[in-house]
Order: structure tokens, then C-alpha cells, then sequence
């Protein structure tokens, strides 16, 4: 389930194939095949790998082309290739490193020297993935400081915050991707006694195994190669305050035994350590994947789920609180406009219903990202259908509400917005005199959206 | 339910040896024992330009003759193993699998120049005995140096890991080991 580093072994002699796979089963990788360069070239297409074991000699498409072809335009991967060969092509070998290989290995390899170079090129992915996820970390936190929504479902939520927040309960907050669960886990925390301690964040999906214990659980100096300083882990930091888990669902069996550990006896060791350190750490966890069936394919631990199960969150998608939608537009409106130094914006009314209409599979995040979008792109002093990534076409037909009043108001006050309130045009338009105009204003209590 | 791990010489093993890993997996892991009838040595597999034998090949043909009452079978041999691409293995073990089989070969002090230590001998065959029956239950590679679930790549890394589990891959193995099937006695 955990993130592990990709290879793809390339070499047209099956037993070569085989022995790799196997070697590299038992570190964990998750291990491809491919038996001549063309399949090579098609899997690394369709999917994304971090090292590409690529033997030099195969029949028809050698390494070399094979190579040229994989860090080509067409394929592009971002993967660094190791290649093999045999003593009598190292010469080969050194012009294939020319053409972007990372390196070369003889054949058949001392165990230790394949371990240290794809140790060498995992360690590197790591640290440039952790630099990225740092980065967006930094980011995401100046952008988000409250949630938003007045719907049932939301207040249902601020309920069940509100009396969860002063307990210490590890609590499972479920819900697709994107429709807020960080936000819920920081006012969860920032509703408790904890509140002044630290909130310490770790996305376990994004992280590699490997990766993901030393974060937790720290490690000392020698635990393993590279492991210079003793470094203290998230269960540290969180002391006294919360520790958000995020992607939980992600997490492989030994993680989650450690884990198991933390929460039971609420000591750890860091790795490599022998002395227990004692912690008062609040969990809080979240995901998007159905844990239930996790554990029914055995790849979720039952007393894990228990454990963290105490208190559950399922936070609805967005498309089952759209009556959200115009309080989040009008926020993100808000907040994009300050963040560019723009003026503050509308929305059209037809542009909003499109909006409203809309499924977000992504949801609030989604939701986000398309009004970003539409302020970047937008010039008027309003958003339009046409700034927004999806058209009326491509959704279908407006939805229609049943009620016969309701769809007259919704027509009026379309019409209204788009003479931009000219009464005299409107009521032209609309077939009707001035005065029924006015009078079904009153009625149905339209108003001009300031 | 059977939780009995057979333990099968392969060639020609001191019987010492193999009662140890009998032994030490009994204390260890808390599984029953037994050593069974010596195979043949495996010339089947052996590589006359490598002067080394086949691993994996030993593997299969252990697969076939492993007893249908064992949970698990560790194969024990003398001779030096290697898988194509490596120039070496210490053993070889089918992951999430029913069998494994390590080799005595590069764990004699000898083979180190070292002067003959049985003590020495008998701590690596323990350690790389466990390491191969872990990996049969579905374990991974530890980062913890001191886990004897530890990648061994060189002598070095053997003689520095301690002969049992960490905590965690202890916890996990007892966790594969409910999940393993069990299988009923003839």
C-alpha cells in the first residue's frame, strides 16, 4: 500500500530478470519486467518509475536506442537508468552514461554494489520528493485558515468538533479527496487544550516507507547508511499537541505495527535506538480510502482501525453540500483578489449556476483551483462562463427546479444581471411593463448582489 | 494445526548445525522443528562456468519434494549459491513463499581468512536461517542494522545484526504468522 520505489528491470534473458525481481522483492521495491527495449519503452509510457535497471545487449532494440528513446521527447521519463552489462561492453556502457545514464553495473554484480546505487538513487528521490512536499506545505498553509459552509452537513461537523475537541480521542476524520480533512484535523486542534502546542502534519501517502518511519519515529546517528546526525521524528515534535497522519490508508504493515505500538503504549524508539521515548501525543488521522475493506484484504490492521476509529469524521464531497458553492466562490474570490492585488470581482449569475452544477469530483480544492484559474485568465470586472475550464455544453442542460415560481424568480434575476439591473431593458426582454416588474421584484425578494 | 518448520540438508551439513537452526528458530520464532531425510547434493543445479550452484533452482526442486504437513522449509547446504544476475547469495528465500535455503559456504571464518570460530560460524548460519524464514512469511528488508531482518550484502552486515527481530518485524512476523495458513497434520 505505501509508497515504495518503482524499478523496472529490463533484460531480454528471463532468468536475469527473475533474480533481479526476486533481490529486489526482498528490499520491498515494487518491481517491473520488461523483456526487449520496445516493452520497456511502452511500460515506462504508461506508467512512472524511479530507477530502470536496462541491460546494454538485447536483441532487435538495444540499450543504447532504448535509452535515447526513454529520456527522449516521446517518453520523457524522469527516472534514473542504471545500465548492465557485460565486461566486454563497458565501453558502451561509458556512452551510454554520456546520453543520460546515471551509471553502470558489470554483470553479474556484487550484491552490495546494485544495493548502494539504488540506494544512492532512492535516497536522492527522496530528498528532492521531501523538498517539494516541504515547499507545498509552506504554501498550503498561508492559503487555509478556516472552513467554509453553512450547509447541514457542515454544521452536523462544526457539532462534532466542537465536542471532540476538548477530549484527547484519537479521531478518524474519512472523506474524499480535497474536501478540507487537514482543515477539520487543525480545528480539531485548535479547539483543544493543546491548542498552544505544536500541530506537526505528516502525509503518509506521499512519503516512501523508508522515508515515513524516520520521519515518525526519528532515527539515531548509524541507524543505517547516511544517517550522520541522531534526528528527532514527528512524534517528537508533536509533544504535548496534535500529530495529523493524513493518506493513513497508505501506510505498509510495519509502519502500521509501529504505529500500533505509539498509540498503546504511547512510548516509541527511534530507529536504531534501544531506549523508549515517552510521549503525550494527540492522533489525529485521515483518509480517503475505504479502511473496512483494507482490512478485509488484509492490508490494514484491524486493532489499528479500532485504535484509530475512536471517533469518527466523515467530512460529504462537495457535490452533496452545494449549497456551499456560492459561500466558497464568494471566499475565494475574497481571498485570490487580496492575494493578486486585484480589485474584488462578481460572479454572473449564469456562471455561478454552472458552478453549482458542476460535480466536483475534486471537490472544495477543485472548487479552488477553477476561481484561481478564472481571476488569472478573467479581465472583466466579473466571472463569466467563459473563464471557467468547463462549458454548459459539456455539463448538459441547466438544471431546472420544479417549482414554477422559483424557476420565474431564477429568470428574472438572470435577466436582471445581465441588463446589469436596467429596469426598462429587463422588463422589455422579460415581454411584461415596468410596474409587474417591480412588483415581482418585491415579491419574490430579489435583490442586487453588491 | 501444524506449525512445524522443516529443516533439510541438502549434500553433506554437519548435524550440529542443524540442529542450532532448529534450535534457535524454535526459541525465536516459538515454531516446532524437525530435520528431515539429507537430499542429494544438487548437481542439477550447478554451474560448471561459475563453479557455483543455482539458487533458484534448488528452490524449485525443494518446492516439489517440501512435506505437505510443513508450515515452512528451510533448505541448509554447503555449496555456494549465487542467482544469475549476483555474484553471490547467503541464501534465497521465495517471498511470501514455502520454502528457503541458505548456504554455509561464505559463513565459515575460513572462507575470510579468519581463524575457525564454530561460534562464529554457528551465529551466522542462525542469523541468515532466520533472515530467509522471515522473508518466506512476507517480510521485507529492515533499515534497523541490528534486526536480523537487515539486508546482508557482505559478511560485515551479518556479523553486526543481532540474531532476532527488532521489535516491529518481531510484531509483524507474529502478525504474518496468523495470517500464514495453517496446515492440518497427515
Amino acid at each position: 500500500m505505501t509508497k515504495k520505489a518503482r524499478i523496472l528491470v529490463v533484460d531480454d534473458e528471463a532468468p536475469m530478470r527473475e533474480a533481479l525481481y526476486d533481490w529486489l522483492k526482498e528490499d520491498g521495491y515494487e518491481v517491473g519486467l520488461a523483456e526487449s527495449g520496445k516493452d520497456a519503452i511502452a511500460i515506462a509510457t504508461e506508467k512512472s518509475w524511479d530507477v530502470i535497471l536496462l541491460d546494454l545487449k538485447m536483441p532487435g532494440m538495444d540499450g543504447l536506442e532504448t535509452l535515447k528513446q526513454l529520456k527522449g521527447k516521446q517518453v520523457d521519463t524522469d527516472a534514473e537508468i542504471l545500465m548492465m552489462t557485460a565486461y566486454a561492453t563497458v565501453d558502451t556502457a561509458v556512452q551510454a552514461m554520456k546520453e543520460g545514464a546515471f551509471d553502470y553495473l558489470v554483470k553479474p554484480f556484487a550484491p552490495d554494489e546494485i544495493e548502494m546505487q539504488i540506494k544512492k538513487i532512492v535516497a536522492h528521490r527522496e530528498l528532492v520528493l521531501e523538498n517539494i512536499l516541504l515547499r507545498q506545505k509552506l504554501e498550503e498553509r498561508s492559503e487555509y485558515d478556516e472552513i467554509i459552509g453553512k450547509s447541514d452537513a457542515m454544521q452536523e461537523i462544526y457539532d462534532l468538533i466542537s465536542q471532540v475537541a476538548p477530549t484527547d480521542s484519537t479521531v478518524l476524520i474519512t472523506g474524499e479527496s480535497g474536501t478540507g480533512k487537514e482543515l477539520i484535523a487543525q480545528a480539531i486542534h485548535g479547539n483543544s487544550q493543546r491548542c498552544y502546542m505544536p500541530f506537526i502534519a505528516v502525509s503518509c501517502g506521499a512519503l516512501p516507507d523508508s522515508l515515513l518511519e524516520s520521519e515518525l519515529f526519528g532515527y539515531e546517528r548509524g541507524a543505517f547508511t547516511g544517517a550522520e546526525h541522531t534526528k528527532k521524528g514527528r512524534f517528537e515534535m508533536a509533544d504535548k499537541g496534535t500529530l495529523f497522519l493524513d493518506e493513513i490508508g497508505d501506510i505498509s504493515l510495519k509502519t502500521q505495527v509501529d504505529l500500533l505500538r505509539v498509540l498503546q503504549r504511547k512510548e516509541f524508539r527511534r530507529l536504531g535506538g534501544q531506549e523508549e521515548i515517552k510521549v503525550d501525543v494527540r492522533i489525529l488521522a485521515a483518509t480517503n480510502q475505504d479502511l473496512k475493506k483494507a482490512i478485509s484484504e488484509n492490508k490494514f490492521r484491524e486493532d489499528l482501525f479500532y485504535r484509530l476509529n475512536v471517533i469518527s469524521i466523515p467530512v460529504p464531497p462537495l457535490r452533496k453540500r452545494k449549497d456551499d458553492v456560492p459561500l466558497l466562490v464568494k471566499a475565494f474570490i475574497r481571498r485570490y483578489c487580496l492575494e493578486m492585488n486585484k480589485e474584488l470581482v462578481k460572479i454572473s449569475s449564469s456562471a455561478l449556476n454552472l458552478l453549482m452544477d458542476y460535480d466536483w469530483p475534486g471537490n472544495v480544492r477543485e472548487l479552488e483551483n477553477v476561481i484561481e484559474r478564472a481571476l488569472v485568465i478573467g479581465r472583466g470586472k466579473e466571472i463569466v462562463m467563459e473563464d471557467l475550464p468547463f462549458s454548459r455544453k459539456q455539463l448538459g442542460p441547466e438544471t431546472m427546479p420544479n417549482s414554477l415560481k422559483l424557476m420565474e424568480k431564477m429568470h428574472i434575476k438572470r435577466i436582471l444581471e445581465e441588463t446589469d439591473w436596467n429596469i426598462s431593458k429587463t422588463a422589455r426582454l422579460l415581454e411584461i411593463d415596468r410596474q409587474t416588474l417591480y412588483n415581482k421584484i418585491a415579491k419574490y425578494k430579489i435583490e442586487k448582489e453588491s | 494445526m501444524s506449525s512445524c518448520v522443516t529443516i533439510c540438508p541438502i549434500g553433506s551439513v554437519d548435524e550440529g548445525i542443524l540442529e542450532h537452526i532448529a534450535k534457535c528458530i524454535s526459541i525465536r520464532c516459538g515454531l516446532n522443528c524437525r530435520i528431515s531425510m539429507r537430499m542429494e547434493n544438487p548437481r542439477y543445479a550447478y554451474n560448471d562456468t561459475r563453479y557455483q550452484y543455482n539458487s533458484k533452482l534448488i528452490l524449485k526442486h525443494l518446492l516439489q519434494k517440501s512435506p505437505p504437513d510443513t508450515l515452512r522449509l528451510v533448505g541448509v547446504t554447503s555449496v555456494d549459491l549465487y542467482v544469475p544476475i549476483l555474484q553471490f547469495v547467503f541464501g534465497l528465500a521465495q517471498i511470501e513463499g514455502q520454502c528457503s535455503i541458505i548456504s554455509l559456504h561464505r559463513l565459515w571464518p575460513e572462507y575470510y581468512d579468519q581463524p575457525s570460530d564454530r561460534d562464529l560460524l554457528l551465529a551466522r548460519v542462525e542469523k541468515t536461517a532466520l533472515h530467509e524464514l522471515g522473508h518466506t512469511f512476507g517480510m521485507t528488508h529492515c533499515r534497523d542494522r541490528r534486526c536480523v531482518m537487515y539486508s546482508s550484502v557482505r559478511i560485515e552486515d551479518t556479523d553486526l545484526k543481532q540474531p532476532d527481530f527488532c521489535p516491529t518485524c518481531f510484531e509483524l512476523f507474529q502478525w504474518y504468522l496468523n495470517k500464514s495458513p495453517q496446515q492440518s497434520p497427515y
